[in-house]
């Protein structure tokens, strides 16, 4: 079945996930609730081989959503020219639903740290970052959207909050963002401040896509609790709450489960979509 | 007090390196551990790639003793582009490197034949030459044509039993390693790569068919160390795996 939103290569305001190669086949046979799929763009930059040839079978069948995981847009460096490259062969190869990215930083002089790092939200980093984004929206020739980071900890030296920086980078670019509602939990609890206040905050009619997936728990130095997003287990109820609360004053968005380490069997992944089209549906026009 | 993305990597890459002031929990205290989170997420994911890359090395070492060997090689070697599927290639001249692995002198190849294995995974695809196209040049004229060998066909030449070692931990049954140089070339008949265990000689012939030379200068150059390499087994395997994606005469074009 070609549906409307693979016809006109957006991403529709249904439940996706994020596509683990060991459910192909149950995705082929039995994707029940999930209208969409999200890559990670660097597993995709090989030649050739299996990877994108599933890739190509999944994209005649679901809109797809490429999510980096590596240009570290927010590098004091420049931009990796090799790594824009690869990314603009990859979107025009594949003409994807949607192109995502971070706002941290993975590299710095040529390590690649297979993280994704926390910057401080100042005027010097507002004006580089907005400028990376100019040039990666140049190299990829569309839009892209730009995540909200899990925080562990903040920067003495920050001077705009999270929701004006991430509000103001995408009134200079022109990006859209992707919101990332257990990044929101998990930071919200890290750094003491209430979730649903930062939503408030937060500009929502630049959203084209939502995350939502599993953390872990730790304590501090303090031992005040310190959340881990590990995309390791179930959404908690909490975050599906926040999930209502955002989807109350934006309406549907494509909402995408992530759960990518300790990956378990399709079935389970298919239910947590199943429960993303459920909060969906309360909010149908 | 503002934190350089380079402070931050030093000691993010240092675990007794003390973190960088400006960095704050959200009570305005310093962030204590809270950055050993980062630091536990940095050695951990690279770990794991390491695991999950050199399956077969892993095996040999154990789990235990390759987490910290791994923890050293990603503290002096990290990645050096965020295509992870590429991630170790400075293993094995790393591995040769280490005093307390020497008695373990085939390890670095091992490392080899996997990396090769992930390279011929991830290499492009390729289209072999039909038995139609085999059948329309004459024996004579067959020698005097050079192939063209798939990019996902990668040549590991070894002084230990590299298949044998690969067989051994892959398969149930195999027999036990024993000592002795072995040649091997990945091949990539569908999406699975392949180790194939060469005979004497071979792997001349294929490096240099590599390199362009044709059948016959190939085979010279191969029997001028191997008296009895016989081509003949060699390129049944290149045709039954899909190797030769193409055999042109000289001045033609593919």
């Amino acid at each position: 079945m070609l549906d409307s939103a693979k016809r006109d290569n957006t991403l529709p305001p249904r439940p996706g996930v994020g596509y683990k190669p060991q459910h192909f086949a149950a995705i082929m046979d039995n994707p029940g609730a999930v209208g969409w799929l999200e890559i990670h763009a660097e597993n995709y930059m090989g030649d050739g081989g299996r990877p994108l040839a599933q890739l190509r079978h999944l994209s005649d069948r679901f809109p797809i959503s490429v999510h980096g995981v590596g240009l570290s847009i927010g590098g004091e460096g420049p931009l990796d020219p090799d790594h824009l490259a690869r990314l603009r062969h990859l979107i025009t190869w594949l003409n994807p639903a949607s192109f995502s990215e971070h706002l941290a930083w993975s590299t710095h002089d040529s390590a690649f740290l297979n993280d994704l790092l926390p910057l401080p939200y100042t005027n010097a980093t507002l004006a580089r970052v907005a400028d990376h984004i100019d040039q990666v929206q140049e190299a990829v020739s569309r839009q892209m959207l730009l995540e909200n980071p899990s925080s562990y900890l903040a920067f003495a030296e920050s001077t705009w909050s999270e929701t004006d920086f991430l509000a103001e980078l995408s009134r200079r670019t022109g990006c859209g963002l992707l919101l990332d509602v257990n990044n929101v939990f998990v930071s919200a609890t890290n750094l003491g401040y209430a979730p649903q206040g930062y939503i408030d905050a937060y500009p929502l009619d630049k959203v084209g896509e939502i995350h939502l997936g599993g953390h872990d728990e730790d304590i501090d130095d303090h031992g005040a609790q310190l959340l881990i997003d590990s995309h390791g287990r179930e959404v908690v109820d909490p975050v599906w709450a926040l999930l209502d609360h955002t989807l109350d004053r934006c309406g549907p968005k494509p909402v995408l489960v992530e759960w990518d380490t300790d990956v378990p069997d399709w079935p389970v992944l298919e239910a947590e979509a199943g429960r993303a089209a459920t909060a969906l549906e309360r909010v149908v026009p | 007090m503002s934190v350089s993305q380079s402070d931050f990597r030093a000691a993010l890459l240092d675990p007794v390196q003390t973190i960088p002031d400006g960095l704050l929990d959200g009570a305005d205290a310093p962030a204590g551990r809270r950055f050993n989170i980062y630091r536990n997420n940095v050695a951990v994911s690279l770990t794991e790639a390491l695991h999950q890359g050199f399956p077969i090395l892993t095996k040999l070492l154990g789990a235990q003793n390759m987490d910290g060997l791994a923890g050293i090689f990603l503290r002096a070697h990290p990645p050096s582009s965020p295509l992870m599927m590429h991630y170790g290639e400075a293993l094995p001249g790393f591995l040769a490197g280490l005093p307390q692995l020497q008695h373990l002198p085939y390890l670095p190849d091992v490392a080899r034949l996997e990396l090769a294995i992930r390279r011929s995974y991830h290499a492009a695809d390729h289209t072999p030459i039909t038995p139609d196209r085999l059948g329309q040049i004459a024996p004579e004229a067959l020698m005097l044509c050079s192939a063209r060998l798939a990019p996902s066909a990668q040549l590991i030449r070894s002084d230990w039993p590299i298949f044998d070692i690969w067989r051994f931990n892959t398969e149930a049954d195999a027999p036990k390693p024993q000592t002795g140089a072995q040649d091997v070339l990945v091949t990539r008949p569908d999406y699975d790569p392949v180790p194939r265990l060469l005979a004497a000689g071979a792997a001349d012939w294929i490096a240099a068919l590599q390199g362009g030379a044709t059948l016959s200068d190939a085979y010279d150059q191969a029997a001028a160390r191997h008296p009895e390499f016989d081509p003949g087994a060699t390129l049944a395997l290149l045709l039954q795996d899909g190797v030769i994606t193409a055999l042109t005469t000289e001045g033609e074009q593919p």
